[in-house]
């Protein structure tokens, strides 16, 4: 028997039983855009930005099971517009100061507004006060920049097996937490060579001292675009 | 209270609930008695009794409004902020209080001896105004008993002294059919239902063709089948009484009046699915049901309908434990109870899989609202073909409608189903309806023209809220304080719901401060589409419809909070200045600013 | 055909730090193309004070203060279309980094907490426009047609993103020239 296959605007896309839309179609080379979801995890779901159309219903191409046949749409202009909505409202809903930012030519969240054209955030700021957490000798927190996509509360239970970080308060007051009482991260058995470390796609967690090794202009989405970088042929390079 | 003594406090919480990280919320609610509040060394001791991360104690305190990692008052009055507490006075009552107590919404006195602040829907819209009191519900609020309150509260006397009718909460069942008249004896519907046989029993649900009760209207037989096939040797049955809808309170009736009924109910479910074990998932602001519940529980043990061998069926082993939530609407999502149940933050799962496969630890779940378990047992006693010749045809059976607001007669109505909203404003007695507001906050706003439509999955689908708006009513600032309270009880989860919902509730509080533009009404009805489309669970996706209903039937209320001008800024530009303006001691005409530019005004 | 009328243009700095103006500047030789285009009123470059009516509006910077509310209401009340120019403009930028901080306490802090300045006052003359609470992106005090990223947007940026607007094209910014710093 052959694999099944969905169309992806108009494009066939094999699968497997079981796999996610999202999945399938970064296997067969196709970009759907995605913050919250990384391949070592499963699904997740919160940011929306893979969002797709299947018949008529708007959904999680990173939570959707592929269906024989299904028609997914997702690189058209009114899929687009709603993910550049929904970036709209992450920098709104934070502090994304990007001249001062060190993570700046290496952010998925400013890569995927330049490959989406948002040139503005059009809501209006939130400017949440949010002190940052310089306490640890490595590693710098800018709680400003979290879009709670919970990549590093995932790496450190997870793969660490520390719990080093989880989310409190609800709604718009949701916040990342550390775990100590102090709310310190020096306080904590964090360490600099974690798999949460590194697996931020903003800039909240930031390895002190290297911010600037690599020149503005010469970074990551500098480089190549994020529809190009995020592909699995590229996945090692970021 | 010095960390030794919090240690002391969290091993008798741990030795009462078995030291399960699923209790966890439970455990908090328990701690949290002593001093009204969590300080962080409490955190600390439990999460490392419990050998939880600590953050993750802390992220579940964060989550729940009626867990505090803050100081609050001795005496914590929480008023209801549902409209329909609004139109009954409750803004001035609190107002009167704060007054009388010296201190402002949202303050700590300084002694610590009391805070007030609002809350969302206490589910007492039929005898409103309402309050809890450290989570004890007080209803028909008026000037005196403010003054009594506020009396006791100087006392200091505890809250068990305080007379005992202030906390006597009324069952205002104007309309019963066959649910409310059931006259079973306990044991009763499970009698019939054993000697049937489990199979024939499910059978017998099929045929009645009963739907959920708490709004989704999903075939509960299917529910049942899903859950008794899905492979696994432990099944669970889970009654979802976080009634949370704003304007509902037929559950609050319900397990006060029949609570029988709905105990029997889950205990039919379990026979059905093969369950042994079972959760009433009790919504803080229903704390003081609890004592009753438990009461009948303990009862229903003893008169063998729970415990081992139920009715003489040998391996019919069966009972039930309350969970109490403690102030998260989005809870009411089954996958966000499960969540809340096994004793995490209440956010809403991925589906697929389903509870009926996946629910509670992991183990096949069936979620059922209250009254639908209630319905079961009629089907019990009366066979399912009895119980589908009432209704209409996608709707067996009857529906209990909450009906608040503007009408002489609040309180419980049973209609069959394909009652018209028309049949219904005449038997509660009301006139000159502007509008009427069915299933909640997230429910459908109906115009007079459409008072012809039917309560039914088919048209009009409800889990039970009935408010009423007359001519004298805003429906703008209805809306308006719908689209707070989703704000409010947004998990927080997904980012359209997150931030969406503050940004629709920042532009109405810009119209409802008198300064929107036709602008906003673009932007609102954006945020509308986006919220409907992008939302993960049901709470987004509901929260615009307020809006979207408003701004179709409702839309001069609307523009009528409009200034002139095609673009005017959200925040207060004089307002802006005013910190500026003290610290230099000016106020010269350069020193002020309008909020419309001279020429547009 | 008879040769199409210059488009006037008027180009102010509020709260910003003059870098946006600096990168129209260096748009090098197309300067010569762009004047034979347009005429300008008020910018820094004529140092007109008041602006007449116009076709395009550059606006560097954000809302700090209340002198920078109504030149933009001067600039939205006389151009036909209004840009925003670069991060401060866009979103407040650097000067919105303040915005955590209460305002009052900025002014004593720069006015009377500092060594010589023990005893003197937040100066209170009329002329000096009033600090707002919190520096605000210019979109949410005035309508805005389009948006011009960058901190600030690169001279090439900057030329392709006028040409749109001269040649009545929709001005569109991709990659790579799309930048938030």
């Amino acid at each position: 028997m052959s694999q099944p296959t969905f169309l992806l605007d108009g494009q066939s896309v094999p699968f497997d039983d079981g796999q996610m839309i999202l999945e399938a179609a970064r296997a067969a080379g196709r970009y759907i855009p995605h913050l919250c979801w990384h391949p070592d995890f499963p699904p997740h779901g919160s940011c929306k930005l893979c969002v797709v159309k299947v018949a008529g219903r708007h959904v999680s191409a990173c939570a959707t099971p592929a269906r024989a046949g299904a028609e997914v749409e997702s690189d058209t202009p009114e899929i687009n517009t709603e993910r550049r909505t929904l970036l709209q409202m992450l920098f709104v809903e934070g502090n994304h100061f990007c001249p001062a930012c060190e993570k700046s030519g290496d952010c998925q969240l400013q890569a995927m507004a330049y490959d989406l054209e948002m040139t503005t955030p059009r809501f209006r700021h939130f400017f949440p006060d949010r002190p940052v957490d310089a306490s640890h000798p490595e590693v710098l927190l800018d709680f400003n920049r979290c879009i709670y996509c919970e990549l590093c509360v995932r790496a450190s239970r997870e793969q660490d097996g520390k719990a080093v970080f989880a989310l409190t308060g609800r709604g718009i007051n949701k916040k990342l937490a550390v775990n100590a009482e102090s709310g310190r991260l020096a306080d904590t058995d964090f360490a600099a060579n974690d798999k949460a470390a590194h697996i931020c796609p903003v800039g909240v967690i930031l390895k002190k001292r290297v911010g600037f090794a690599v020149p503005i202009g010469e970074r990551t989405y500098d480089r190549a675009p994020l529809h190009e970088v995020a592909l699995p042929k590229l996945e090692g390079d970021t | 209270m010095a960390l030794g003594a919090w240690n002391a406090r969290v091993d008798d919480v741990l030795k009462r609930f078995g030291g399960r990280p699923e209790h966890l919320l439970q455990m908090l609610i328990a701690l949290q008695e002593t001093e009204n509040w969590l300080p962080p060394e409490a955190l600390t001791a439990l999460a490392s009794a419990l050998k939880l991360p600590r953050a993750r104690v802390e992220g579940v305190v964060g989550f729940y409004s009626f867990l505090h990692a803050q100081p609050v008052g001795q005496y914590r009055l929480l008023f209801s902020d549902n409209i329909i507490d609004r139109m009954l006075g409750s803004e001035a009552l609190m107002a009167r209080l704060c007054h009388s107590l010296w201190l402002a919404p949202g303050q700590v006195s300084e002694d610590g001896l009391v805070s007030v602040d609002v809350t969302s829907c206490t589910g007492l819209g039929d005898q409103g105004p309402a309050m809890l009191v450290n989570g004890r519900a007080i209803a028909a609020l008026n000037e005196d008993r403010i003054d009594i309150i506020c009396e006791l509260i100087r006392q200091k006397l505890a809250l068990d002294a305080w007379p005992a009718e202030l906390f006597e909460l009324e069952n205002t069942i104007h309309q019963r059919d066959a649910l409310l008249s059931c006259a079973a004896q306990p044991g009763d519907a499970l009698q019939a239902a054993i000697a049937m046989g489990r199979d024939a029993w499910l059978s017998q649900v099929q045929v009645s063709r009963l739907r959920g009760r708490g709004g989704a209207g999903f075939t509960t037989a299917v529910k049942w089948l899903a859950c008794r096939d899905a492979p696994a040797t432990e099944k669970i049955v889970v009654c979802n009484a976080d009634e949370g809808e704003p304007g509902t309170f037929k559950d609050r009736v319900l397990l006060n009046a029949h609570a029988d009924l709905v105990f029997e109910g889950m205990t039919l479910a379990a026979w059905a699915v093969g369950a042994r074990r079972g959760f009433l998932y009790l919504r803080g602001e229903y704390l003081n049901l609890r004592p009753a519940l438990e009461a009948t529980l303990a009862r229903r043990r003893a008169e063998g309908w729970l415990g081992a061998s139920i009715g003489g069926a040998a391996g019919f082993d069966f009972d039930i434990e309350i969970h109490l939530g403690a102030g998260a609407y989005v809870c009411g999502e089954e996958t966000a109870l499960l969540e809340s149940l096994e004793g995490k933050r209440g956010t809403p799962r991925i589906r697929p899989p389903f509870p009926v496969t996946h629910g509670y630890l992991g183990l096949p779940t069936v979620v059922n609202n209250v009254e639908t378990l209630a319905k079961c047992c009629l089907i019990a006693l009366n066979g399912g073909a009895a119980f589908a010749a009432t209704g209409t045809a996608q709707s067996a059976g009857t529906k209990l409608l909450s009906v608040s607001g503007d009408c002489e007669r609040p309180g419980i109505y049973e209609f069959p189903f394909g009652v018209t909203v028309r049949q219904v404003l005449d038997a509660c007695g009301a006139t000159d309806t502007l509008a009427v507001q069915v299933g909640g906050a997230a429910g459908i706003t109906l115009a007079p023209y459409e008072f012809g439509r039917r309560v039914a999955f088919e048209d009009v689908p409800t889990a039970g809220a009935f408010m009423v708006f007359n001519d004298t009513r805003d429906m703008f600032e209805v809306a308006h304080n719908f689209v707070r309270f989703f704000a409010h009880e947004s998990c927080g989860f997904c980012t359209p719901c997150r931030v969406g919902t503050s940004l629709l509730a920042g532009t109405l509080d810009k119209l409802a401060e008198g300064k929107g533009s036709p602008a906003d009404l673009l932007e609102i009805e954006d945020l509308d589409r986006l919220l409907k489309q992008a939302s993960h669970c049901g709470l987004g996706s509901a929260a615009p419809n307020p809006v979207i209903d408003g701004l179709q039937k409702f839309r001069p209320a609307y523009e009528r909070h409009l200034m002139h001008a095609d673009f005017s800024p959200a925040f207060d530009l004089d307002g802006a200045l005013r910190r500026a303006r003290q610290i230099t001691g000016r106020d010269d005409a350069g020193a002020h600013l309008p909020q419309q530019p001279e020429a547009s005004r | 055909m008879s040769t199409p009328r210059k488009l006037r243009v008027a180009t102010v700095s509020l709260a910003g730090c003059f870098g946006c103006h600096m990168s129209l500047l260096d748009i090098d030789e197309h300067v010569f193309a762009l004047l034979d285009k347009v005429e300008l009123d008020r910018s820094p470059l004529t140092d007109l004070k008041t602006c007449g009516p116009c076709d395009i509006g550059l606006v560097e910077g954000g809302v700090c203060n209340s002198e920078n509310v109504h030149v933009l209401r001067e600039f939205r009340a006389q151009c036909k279309t209004l840009v925003a120019m670069g991060a401060c403009a866009i979103n407040g930028g650097l000067p919105a980094q303040r915005n955590h901080l209460d305002v009052g306490q900025c002014l004593s802090a720069v006015f009377q907490s500092r060594p010589g300045m023990d005893t003197a006052e937040v100066p209170d003359d009329p002329e000096l426009p009033l600090p707002l609470d919190k520096v605000h992106p210019i979109h949410e005090v005035v309508r805005v047609d389009y948006f011009l990223p960058g901190c600030p947007p690169s001279g090439e940026a900057i030329w392709q993103f006028i040409s749109d607007l001269l040649a009545g094209r929709t001005p569109r910014v991709s990659y790579p020239l799309l930048h938030f710093d």
